[in-house]
């Protein structure tokens, strides 16, 4: 049961990175995208419709999370206070700066709202890859099962290492080139002309970054946490998850060059999800390692202590799965209603 | 200031201001399916404006609720992680299904019921607007919920590690307290929208321009007005306070001023509570009335404050006393008004009484007041319990966050929103100086 939940609290991360996350790509390229007013309101035009939605991933994640391991949500959001914090005044900078743009057609209003929505987009895409990166390198957990993290020390990974290390800066930088690319495949796939153009040529840029940074990440995670392949080890039917996030990123090579926009976005998004999936796979049990190692005990939190008690996580799979079927119907209504190209004439849509 | 006073000020801050604004969301999505089905049955274009103007404003209403919603759920994580340990296993019930069930619902069709009318086509527009009403009353159910099991906890068990587990869903689900909590509250969200449309419908008559509109923001708002205002009293609000009289008695003691228990207790209507000589000064009452409302008994006994051991009691009773008589006035007020303002509709002098149309225009922000005073009593009146019964406000805090990380995000979030109030009050007054006339044309560029 603890497993099941487990995997559905994943999987509900995971589609919030990958549907938010084109939301924030587009973001991190809003202003580089969009020369004109008028293409960044495009720009914005493209997620306009679905990125509230989008992010209600993270919202219902996070019950799902407070729900199914409540001991982890109180740990990891209390140890996480400060960046968590900074987190939420970027979601409420970066919705302001998609809502609030279109409301007074002035340009120094509009101006200002772009810039936020971009800033507030580019330090998502690094905090949340700077918290996956968190996790993976573990957390000073103490004997109760709560810690605190400062946002930085010396950037090195002492034992009281900051929210930002090199490591978890690696890993925010990993997340920025991924949304980056994810982004502006999503925007190649919704538009036409110059700003698609534009698209794909940041698309095949970024790829670069992408690359380079997640090898960089692959290496420091031998070294810093050599465990984490443990895994693997034991069952190397695990290796499906890199072997299909590498074949994400060959795709995306391939369809990024090509001009198959549709096919680029497909590859990214399978790229995120079997990276996150393996991600999961690797440190399954533990949910947040404890870097603190006291002789003969482990202060880690796994699924088995801190999840709920039985019968609430088995009424929550008949909800569940009730609430998915809804929520799944919505968005293939949501996003058939607001498929197809947008163009700079198309001006009936409010965003 | 210590680290348990700033995380109880966080949250009162940001929970206050932020229900300011799903008030009016969840009021105003009934008012317009109302307007919608007017539109629809009259084949009436000026319904079908009416209506997109106050989508308007529920979609600037809605982005703030929220962008200020999502603190709220991080909060019990970041500034309350004891409570979380504690009592998550059974609270995360209702919050991860707001988010599955309300919130999902929400956001897919706001979206579409806000630009899409011309794809959507009429019938689709007005669905659309039944299922925000819908997803925006869901959430306010799911997160009454929440609240109703800290205030009134059913259907759990303790774990061996001392947290507690739910050992009945629908006992959660329909908790009592819920039930009539939620009655009462989602008839205070009607009366603030109520009123706000009928201060805009006002502005518009006194200021002589979009004149017809006025009259039907008028009509609809008022017709809502006396009905809610009237709801409000009886029998949501008599059904809340014999809850309260029922299950805490303590609550109830410090809302009424009652500090020694009497036999046929008066009510106090207005007053000043002297802490000091545990008595209230200055006091205007009618005998033996609390007696009665609470039990249909002029003589029954009614338990005061010095029936309870002192370590039990609120820490702010003066606040839940101003904040119940402050929502108690208000009400009566808003039954007045109505009614006053229903008579001259009637009699088909309303719209020409600037006099009863200025009172309509300035009276908005009280039943903002009210409601908020109404939560504070609820929540302030929960004290010194997070759990009633079972944990204290004191031991539910998060034990590694120090005073000053919760300062730092207290002023952050107090400036944060200070800005957000003042674009949400310019954007919101924009609309209202474009008028109804144009909303036909939606947003442009």
């Amino acid at each position: 049961m603890e497993i099941l939940w487990f995997i559905i609290v994943s999987f509900m991360l995971a589609m919030y990175v990958i549907l938010d996350g084109f939301d924030i790509g587009v973001g991190i390229i809003h202003r580089l995208i969009g020369k004109t007013e008028s293409e960044r309101a495009l720009s914005i035009r493209t997620i306009g419709p679905v990125w509230d939605g989008n992010e209600v991933w993270l919202l219902a994640a996070g019950g799902t999370l407070y729900f199914a391991f409540p001991k982890l949500y109180a740990s990891s959001f209390s140890g996480f206070y400060l960046p968590l914090t900074i987190v939420l005044w970027l979601l409420i900078m970066r919705a302001l700066g998609i809502e609030f743009r279109h409301q007074i057609n002035n340009s120094r209003w509009k101006s200002f709202w772009d810039t936020s929505f971009s800033i507030s987009s580019i330090l998502l895409a690094i905090f949340f890859g700077a918290a996956l990166g968190n996790v993976i390198r573990g957390v000073p957990l103490n004997q109760e099962g709560y810690f605190f993290l400062p946002m930085w020390t010396t950037f090195t990974i002492v034992p009281e290492a900051g929210v930002l290390d090199w490591f978890t800066i690696i890993m925010g930088l990993v997340a920025f080139f991924t949304l980056m690319s994810h982004g502006a495949n999503y925007i190649a796939m919704k538009t036409v002309s110059d700003i698609q153009l534009r698209a794909r040529s940041i698309a095949k840029k970024s790829l670069w970054g992408v690359l380079i940074t997640s090898v960089a990440a692959i290496v420091a995670i031998s070294s810093i946490r050599p465990d984490f392949w443990n895994n693997y080890l034991e069952s190397p039917l695990g290796f499906i998850f890199p072997i299909i996030g590498a074949s994400g990123m060959i795709g995306m090579l391939i369809f990024v060059n090509r001009r198959k926009d549709i096919k680029a976005f497909i590859s990214s998004t399978i790229f995120i999800g079997a990276m996150l999936a393996g991600t999961a796979f690797s440190l399954f049990p533990k949910l947040l390692t404890a870097s603190t190692n006291p002789p003969h005990a482990d202060y880690s939190i796994t699924v088995y202590n801190a999840a709920a008690h039985e019968y609430g996580l088995m009424v929550g799979i008949v909800w569940w799965i009730l609430g998915m079927i809804l929520v799944a119907g919505y968005f293939i209504y949501l996003y058939r209603s607001f498929r197809g190209k947008i163009s700079l004439s198309a001006e009936e849509n409010g965003y | 200031m210590d680290a348990l006073l700033i995380d109880r000020l966080q949250f009162a801050f940001t929970i206050s201001f932020h229900y300011l604004f799903p008030q009016l969301t969840m009021g105003l999505a009934l008012l317009i399916v109302i307007l919608k089905y007017f539109a629809i049955k009259k084949k009436n274009e000026h319904y079908n404006n009416s209506a997109r103007f106050w989508a308007k404003i529920l979609g600037i209403n809605f982005v703030v609720g929220v962008v200020t919603g999502i603190p709220m759920e991080f909060q019990f994580g970041t500034n309350w992680a004891k409570f979380s340990t504690f009592a998550g296993g059974v609270i995360g019930q209702t919050l991860a299904m707001e988010g599955l069930f309300a919130f999902f619902l929400e956001s897919s069709f706001l979206g579409l019921f806000l630009f899409g009318e011309k794809k959507l086509g009429q019938k689709g527009h007005f669905i659309t607007a039944i299922l925000i009403f819908i997803g925006s009353w869901l959430s306010g159910y799911f997160i009454i919920a929440t609240g109703a099991w800290m205030q009134h906890p059913v259907g759990y068990a303790f774990a061996p590690d001392g947290s507690v587990y739910l050992t009945s869903f629908w006992q959660l689900l329909l908790n009592s307290w819920a039930l009539s909590q939620y009655a009462h509250n989602m008839v205070g969200a009607v009366v603030t929208s109520a009123f706000v449309m009928m201060s805009i419908g006002a502005y518009y008559l006194l200021v002589k321009r979009d004149v017809e509109y006025g009259k039907t923001f008028i009509r609809v708002g008022l017709i809502t007005g006396v009905v809610s205002s009237i709801i409000m009293l009886f029998p949501t609000g008599d059904l809340e306070s014999k809850n309260v009289a029922k299950h805490q008695p303590i609550k109830l003691a410090a809302m009424e001023g009652l500090f020694k228990t009497t036999n046929g207790a008066d009510l106090v209507l207005f007053g000043v509570p002297n802490m000091e000589k545990l008595q209230i000064d200055y006091s205007i009452h009618i005998p033996k009335l609390l007696s009665f409302l609470t039990y249909y008994d002029f003589d029954a006994e009614v338990k005061g404050l010095d029936a309870f051991p002192r370590d039990q009691l609120p820490d702010n009773i003066p606040l839940i006393f101003y904040s119940y008589h402050i929502m108690i006035s208000l009400g009566m007020l808003f039954i007045g008004v109505t009614l006053l303002s229903a008579y001259l509709l009637w009699k088909k002098k309303l719209f020409d009484a600037r006099w009863a149309l200025w009172i309509l225009l300035i009276s908005f922000p009280l039943p903002y007041i009210a409601n908020t005073a109404g939560w504070i009593t609820a929540e302030v009146g929960r004290q010194p319990w997070l759990v009633y019964g079972l944990m204290r406000t004191s031991e539910g805090i998060s034990p590694t966050v120090s005073a000053s990380s919760a300062l730092f995000s207290l002023i952050g979030f107090i400036s944060i929103y200070i800005i957000l109030g003042i674009l949400f009050l310019m954007l919101v007054v924009r609309v209202i100086k474009k008028g109804p006339e144009h909303s036909g044309k939606l947003h442009s560029h």
